[in-house]
């Protein structure tokens, strides 16, 4: 049996969400026998927090993942955070930032001038840990699908090629949006809100603020707990894997002269607005009906 | 099939002028036929009913302003200026093409019931529409307009201009309709900017 790789989770400003949210993948136990953490807060480790910063300069790990926004100041027990990521970034062969303050520097950002993620403050680009930008992939979220975590250590692991996108996300999980698979498809399609929270029907693109057409994310493909999502329960997408997230206004719809101030990903102005025409022309009382109410 | 297209263009141009003297209403295919020097059967080739023409006629009516509304559109102009060149777009058309503004607003705007089947809602002007909410949008997002309900501010715009051009069909303007243009701009720009 092959020699099983060795993780390293390092928490910065971090909520712990997504160490919270790894514990909810239903095969953590199988994935837990074929890694051994070096040190994880949650699970089971070979050493602890503080066994780490006293003799982190003689360890090593495979895989290198970051949780939280980087912080130019923080240090524990003396151990400046940026230093102790450097070295291990050096010698390990992947980096994952888990999560979108450890991507772009997320809600914790928000908090300092000197936050940010490891590679990417908001959109813009850092050079500070540039070296490692190739072995880097970012797995935005908040939190992050334990699918997706799984699914990535596993592949890297057994040696295979993940297609990234821009921001280094593996594009079999940020390639599409959170659009695709939504199970309120239609009354996007009819151009038809008519939606109240928590209730099944109406789509929350033109009035609740949902950004799932132009957010990336496999969240209505990939249930959360195998059987949900935002907006399967009623709850516009806040487009958490983006490098804008959080916005202000989760919950409305930002709209110039009535028409959505932001459009589905790579659609032109013309081109929706002449499909939305065509789409308003028509009433279709199935969608203006209570799904589950009885039938006349 | 381009020719047909064309020839299809060319019974909505002469059913235009045709509507334009003697009222829809009033106009018969064979007078229609007529009046373009074909067969009525050969003119049923190309539309099977009136109501199918005046269909027609009110996509190419949508179109033509388009067109011309979205090279307003892709310039680089103010909301103030843009809003003077939509104007005098629909002037100008009324003035040098009165059959095309006379079917939109006699017509189209009229006689629901004729278009009830195949041009539901504002499908059939859906082009034209998309211009004006384009121009809107962009308004609003250079922080230029007001932001408002589309309607609010459509109706204010059109509702205007559609005035306007009706009351120089019944020759009760004092003066030519172009020398309105720049008062009418402002007044739209005053109504709407921020």
């Amino acid at each position: 049996m092959a020699e099983k790789k060795l993780l390293l989770w390092l928490s910065q400003l971090a909520c712990n969400a997504n160490a919270h949210s790894l514990l909810n993948h239903p095969s953590l136990e199988e994935f837990q026998k074929s890694f051994d953490w070096l040190y994880h807060p949650l699970l089971p480790s070979l050493s602890s927090l503080d066994e780490i910063l006293d003799n982190y300069e003689e360890m090593e790990c495979d895989i290198l993942l970051i949780d939280g926004a980087l912080c130019a100041g923080l240090s524990k027990k003396g151990v400046r955070m940026r230093d102790m990521l450097e070295h291990f970034a050096k010698s390990c062969s992947h980096i994952l930032t888990v999560g979108t303050c450890a991507t772009y520097g997320g809600i914790f950002s928000a908090g300092g001038e000197d936050r940010s993620g490891l590679h990417f403050d908001g959109e813009k680009r850092l050079d500070g840990f540039s070296d490692f930008f190739e072995k880097s992939i970012s797995l935005p979220g908040c939190p992050v699908h334990p699918e997706i975590v799984v699914s990535v250590i596993t592949a890297l692991a057994q040696g295979g090629s993940l297609p990234l996108d821009s921001y280094r996300r593996p594009k079999e999980y940020y390639g599409y949006t959170v659009h695709d698979g939504c199970s309120r498809n239609e009354y996007f399609e009819y151009k038809i809100d008519r939606h109240d929270f928590g209730h099944l029907e109406g789509c929350m693109f033109y009035e609740h603020g949902c950004r799932g057409t132009y957010s990336a994310g496999s969240c209505n493909m990939i249930l959360w707990n195998g059987v949900s999502s935002k907006t399967r329960v009623g709850e516009p997408c806040h487009g958490c894997t983006e490098a804008d997230f959080p916005t202000r206004g989760l919950w409305r719809t930002e709209k110039h002269m009535g028409i959505p101030a932001r459009l589905p990903l790579g659609v032109s102005k013309r081109a929706y607005l002449s499909l939305a025409g065509v789409a308003k022309a028509f009433r279709i009382d199935r969608f203006h009906r209570r799904i589950l109410e009885d039938e006349e | 099939m381009e020719e047909k297209r064309d020839r299809k263009i060319q019974i909505v141009v002469g059913a235009l002028k045709l509507f334009a003297e003697k009222g829809y209403y009033r106009s018969t295919i064979p007078d229609i036929a007529g009046s373009l020097g074909m067969s009525s059967g050969n003119l049923y080739n190309y539309f099977h009913s009136k109501e199918e023409l005046a269909q027609e006629a009110i996509r190419y009516i949508s179109s033509y302003l388009a067109i011309r509304i979205r090279e307003v559109n892709e310039s680089k102009k103010s909301s103030r200026e843009k809003i003077e060149d939509i104007v005098r777009i629909y002037f100008e058309t009324a003035r040098d093409e009165p059959q095309m503004i006379d079917f939109f607003l006699r017509v189209y705007l009229s006689n629901r019931e004729v278009f009830s089947d195949g041009c539901e809602g504002m499908v059939c002007v859906n082009e034209f529409i998309t211009e004006i909410m384009i121009f809107f949008e962009e308004g609003v997002a250079n922080e230029e307009l007001r932001n408002q309900d589309f309607f609010t501010a459509f109706g204010l715009f059109m509702g205007y201009l559609g005035g306007m051009v009706f009351l120089y069909g019944e020759r009760m303007l004092p003066k030519a309709l172009e020398s309105y243009i720049e008062d009418i701009s402002e007044n739209i720009y005053r109504a709407l900017g921020v």
